[in-house]
């Protein structure tokens, strides 16, 4: 099973290291990045897989979701289903 | 395969656009709690709700948080009172209200829908008592909601029972006077009421229906909005397919939440209602819809034909995305809880005329409404009885959720708080049905309910 992260805010040295760092911490193993920087805005869409994370899904969101707000981002993880759901039949 | 441009627009639907589940509501059947104790009846029926219910509100976050989608809303909704409770004298109905508002505190739910009676054919004595409590359950209570069907197509209009309401709508708006009247918003008059709808105020558990069930209604008028503002100038082919599409992908997402929601609190799965509900947010409003596909404001002449064609799109788009659908489906037109409404409405540009109008196309009917304070019962009672042969001759749903606002005359602001907004008060025809109301018995059902 994946989950996407989605990982919003303003531009700064290292945002994909420490978002990399709790992935890696939490057995989430990225499998495709798409990331982007327009007038200092930062956005990132990763998706990794979940089958292994040593923690309850519903923890993970909250540990990333922390994360960004330590670090004055939004980062948002969604389970790969309600992508599935609502754009394929 | 995860597509990209897939997820961008999930989540700016999300996002920018409002999308949410409106609901998930557990229908817990009260047949099992009947007894002609009072106390023993509200006890049973309180264990039983908190007991079936327990969990619904912490796996609503659960799913919450697993699909990033906001679940705003978690409610129950039980067996008619009128029926699970038809030994309970009126006094006994008012302690039965509280029990429900007590399970619902437990359970940290907004709202519990069920206090209600089916009499559109007549009164059994718990009929009678029940809605001899009203209003003192909706002023003594703050959750509990209140419903009551006096008609269907098959039976005809039960005019005893809408020369009833009226009354109890004026008694309820009295006492509950010190807070805008807000007792008459819980309370909704129906005909042929969907017996799985999971929608405020007036979700019940029907008779037919499992011991429990879960319900799932989704949102989303601002996702249509945008789609229908992306597309730009496109003739009405276009236009319906649009809405199809955004109505499929909007039920897809209550689909796969009324599923995970059914398997997580091991309760079958009712069904779907894929209703576009509004809320005073900016940008989730179907007045906001109806002026996107060119009408200068929501009320304008050619709104009614704008209603029916999103009404019918939404539909259409829904019923394929989810294996059940049910309850009131399509498009709500509440005023007081639509930004777009309140201000046609304070300009002068929608009528309750035009309003009503409306109601023979969307899914439910006048909702929300405030009105004078000083209306008369039977005033009440002719909107009531206007609206409702709507429903039953076009054998569709509608109902009358008005309240008239204690003190308030026409153009006066009346507040109801969150979810339920704020309301202009509108102006009726002031001349009197009186003597048409009184009359009483039964308007007969209409020749094309003979369909057997």
């Amino acid at each position: 099973m994946k989950a996407v992260i989605t990982v919003t805010g303003k531009d700064v040295v290292g945002i994909i290291a420490k978002v990399s760092a709790a992935c890696a911490e939490n057995h989430a193993n990225i499998i495709d990045i798409s990331q982007s920087v327009l007038d200092e805005y930062f956005a990132m869409i990763m998706v990794v897989e979940i089958d292994q994370i040593a923690v309850e899904f519903t923890k993970f969101v909250e540990k990333m979701e922390a994360l960004g707000a330590e670090n004055g981002l939004v980062i948002h993880t969604m389970h790969e289903d309600v992508f599935n759901a609502m754009h394929h039949i | 395969m995860l597509n990209m441009n897939d997820i961008l627009e999930t989540i700016h639907m999300i996002e920018g656009e409002n999308l949410d589940i409106r609901t998930i509501t557990m229908g817990i059947s009260l047949l099992d709690c009947v007894s002609e104790d009072e106390d023993r009846f509200c006890e049973k029926i309180y264990d039983k709700i908190t007991r079936k219910a327990e969990k619904l509100v912490a796996v609503g976050e659960e799913i919450e948080k697993m699909y990033g989608i906001p679940i705003v809303n978690k409610r129950v909704s039980v067996t008619p009172l009128a029926i699970a409770g038809g030994a309970l004298s009126r006094d006994g109905f008012v302690k039965a209200a509280k029990a429900l508002d007590r399970a619902a505190d437990t359970l940290g739910i907004n709202f519990i829908g069920g206090f209600g009676a089916l009499v559109h054919k007549g009164f059994t004595p718990g009929d009678r008592n029940l809605l001899a409590a009203i209003p003192q359950a909706l002023c003594e209570t703050g959750k509990v909601c209140s419903s009551v069907n006096v008609a269907s197509t098959k039976a005809g209009i039960n005019m005893d029972a809408v020369k009833q309401m009226g009354d109890i709508i004026k008694e309820t708006a009295y006492l509950t006077r010190d807070n805008d009247s807000i007792g008459c918003a819980k309370l909704v008059v129906f005909t042929n009421v969907p017996e799985d709808n999971p929608f405020m105020a007036g979700a019940f558990h029907g008779v037919g229906e499992p011991d429990t069930v879960i319900n799932v209604g989704v949102s989303g008028p601002g996702v249509v909005a945008s789609a229908i503002k992306r597309a730009g100038d496109c003739d009405f082919s276009t236009l319906a397919d649009i809405i199809k599409k955004t109505a499929f992908k909007i039920t897809r997402m209550g689909q796969l939440v009324a599923y995970e929601a059914s398997r997580r609190l091991d309760t079958p799965f009712g069904i779907v209602d894929l209703s576009l509900a509004p809320t005073p947010a900016i940008g989730d409003s179907v007045a906001h819809i109806l002026e996107g596909m060119g009408l200068e404001q929501c009320g304008a002449h050619g709104t009614t034909a704008a209603l029916a064609l999103l009404n019918d799109a939404v539909k259409k788009g829904g019923v394929m995305a989810s294996s059940h659908v049910g309850g009131l489906s399509g498009a709500f037109i509440p005023v007081s809880e639509d930004q777009g409404m309140i201000d046609a409405v304070s300009a002068g540009s929608l009528s309750l005329d035009k309003l009503e109008a409306m109601t023979a196309v969307c899914s439910v009917g006048l909702d929300m409404i405030a009105i004078p304070g000083d209306t008369p019962a039977d005033v009440i009672c002719g909107i009531i009885a206007d609206e409702i042969s709507i429903g039953v001759a076009n054998t569709k749903t509608t109902a009358v959720r008005v309240i008239p606002a204690w003190g308030k005359k026409p153009g006066d602001m009346v507040s109801f708080g969150g979810l339920l907004g704020y309301a202009p008060v509108m102006r009726l025809n002031e001349k009197s049905p009186a003597a048409f109301i009184a009359r009483g018995g039964r308007i007969p059902a209409p020749i094309h309910s003979l369909k057997n």
